[in-house]
């Protein structure tokens, strides 16, 4: 794959929960070192969107590629079939991702939590990966962390070990599913200085968030979904601050109302 | 002889004959119960598989082994074996019978501990790109293990007290010897209260156990 080519490609994706339809054709590009945002109200697909990228919901039509390659599932003989779990899992790799309930495991301690996929994925050795562990984990302002078990960490100290812990894994692509939207308000924006920081090394990000003034200021691109489709996107000065669709205004109005 | 009489003369008698069958008592219950273990974990594993017939299967053999009796169980493999070919010894048709049917057991206290676990823990690990094999062994087992050592330890309690009708097929352990004694002196009382003293040595220092590790809590609790 060239350079020009899209980092991520989604084709038309499709997912549905029973009758419902949660994401009703999605199709979006993302350049290498591009950040986008999606934006939306609650329950319009976003998670799911996210979710699918790394093939932990298995969508039900549309394909995603990354890198070219496509995710989650193989063409043989002109068929899509489904990888194996150890074909899937190296995909995943390349896929970071940071969720919105931290997801740290309890067991381990920081820098443990940051070692163990190096460890037991790339195979590293524990002293490369712990070197590399407390790099990342200085990266995000927890140096002075690293043996604290999540338990004694803040919320906004444990969503930092969980980026750190994606950084690990040197992947290409990073999603963050509204990473600050479980913190108390004043551990904010200490998480969002670590995003930006990542966002300033030309790193590709696909963020969603309801942080409106931070996707204004980090993303190239904003994206705003509703009932499982991109309703309206583009650069933030035009989709945040001069929407054209209703709907994006609508939403827009009822975030600053909140 | 009254009981007291019988205790003070034979009493240290019969304690130190029943003592002899111990190490019988404990090899049964320690290969037994690490059977169970193994099979138990690879019962609950297909228990929670994705595939539908792993599922059935785990969901049948758990029915059968809880809903038959152990006792059943161990004539069937000691008496029914060598129909089909097989003659295992005592001992073998003892952790065998013991281990298959604690696996049953074994395996809803695995299930339990694993559903215990929050979903986004095992999401975390595969999006890490481990393999869910993977996940299982470094980031769900090491979870539920905590969860699961009282409950463990209650089954070995149990466990221990069910190697008590082994003797039925020929193993010589503590009951195998309070009947032999038995039938020697007729002092069912006495040799029947002191083989329950000595089961009540160990168990009631693992049931201790058992209520201290689940007030206890781990360093990341
Ligand atoms: N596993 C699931 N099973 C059934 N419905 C689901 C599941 N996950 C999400 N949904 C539904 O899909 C819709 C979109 O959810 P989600 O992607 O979480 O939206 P958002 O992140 O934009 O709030 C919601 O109506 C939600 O209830
Ligand atoms: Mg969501």
């Amino acid at each position: 794959m060239g350079q020009m080519d899209p980092l991520l490609r989604i084709v038309d994706l499709h997912k549905r929960f029973g009758e419902l339809e949660v994401l009703a054709g999605v199709s979006l590009d993302v350049k290498r070192g591009e950040k986008v945002s999606i934006i939306g109200p609650s329950g319009s697909g976003k998670t799911t969107l996210l979710r699918c990228i790394n093939y932990l919901e298995k969508p039900t039509g549309g394909h995603i590629y990354i890198d070219g390659t496509l995710i989650g599932e193989k063409q043989v003989g002109g068929k899509f079939v489904h990888l194996s779990d150890r074909e899937l899992a190296k995909e995943r790799r390349e896929i970071g991702f940071v969720f919105q309930r931290f997801n740290l495991f309890p067991h381990l301690t920081a820098l443990g939590n940051v070692t163990i996929a190096p460890i037991k994925v790339l195979g590293l050795s524990r002293e490369e990966a712990e070197a590399r562990g407390r790099q990342m984990l200085e990266k995000v302002g927890l140096g002075h962390k690293v043996n604290e078990y999540p338990e004694r960490l803040s919320g906004g100290q444990q969503q930092r070990v969980a980026i750190a812990r994606v950084l690990a894994m040197q992947p290409k692509l990073m999603l963050f599913d509204e990473a600050t939207s479980a913190l108390d308000p004043e551990l904010i924006g200490e998480v969002l200085r670590v995003m930006r920081q990542l966002a300033d090394e030309g790193r590709t990000m696909v963020i969603v968030t309801h942080e409106i003034q931070f996707s204004g200021e980090v993303s190239d691109r904003v994206v705003f979904m509703d009932h499982g489709k991109i309703v309206e996107q583009g650069p933030p000065k035009s989709v945040l601050f001069n929407p054209q669709q209703p709907r994006t205004r609508e939403f827009l109005k009822h975030l600053q109302e909140r | 002889m009254n009981f007291f009489q019988v205790m003070e003369q034979k009493g240290w008698y019969f304690f130190t004959t029943l003592m002899g069958g111990w190490p019988e008592t404990l090899a049964v219950a320690v290969c037994s119960f690490v059977f169970a273990m193994v099979i138990g974990l690879v019962i609950a594993l297909m228990r929670l598989s994705r595939w539908r017939i792993p599922r059935w299967f785990a969901i049948s053999y758990i029915e059968f082994f809880r809903g038959t009796p152990a006792l059943v169980q161990l004539f069937v493999i000691y008496f029914g074996f060598p129909d089909i070919g097989f003659q295992p010894s005592p001992f073998q048709a003892a952790i065998v019978g013991l281990g298959l049917n604690g696996a049953a057991y074994m395996a809803e206290i695995y299930r339990a501990g694993i559903e215990s676990i929050h979903r986004g823990q095992m999401e975390a690990a595969l999006s890490l790109g481990m393999t869910p094999a993977r996940a299982m062994q470094h980031i769900i087992l090491p979870q539920a293990m905590r969860t699961m050592l009282p409950p463990i330890t209650n089954f070995a309690i149990v466990l221990l007290k069910d190697t008590s009708i082994v003797f039925a097929v020929g193993v010589v352990e503590i009951m195998a010897l309070a009947r032999n004694l038995v039938t020697e002196t007729l002092q069912s009382a006495a040799v029947y209260l002191i083989a329950g003293a000595l089961y009540l040595c160990v168990t009631i220092p693992m049931a201790r156990l058992a209520a201290r590790l689940e007030r206890q809590r781990q360093a990341w609790q």
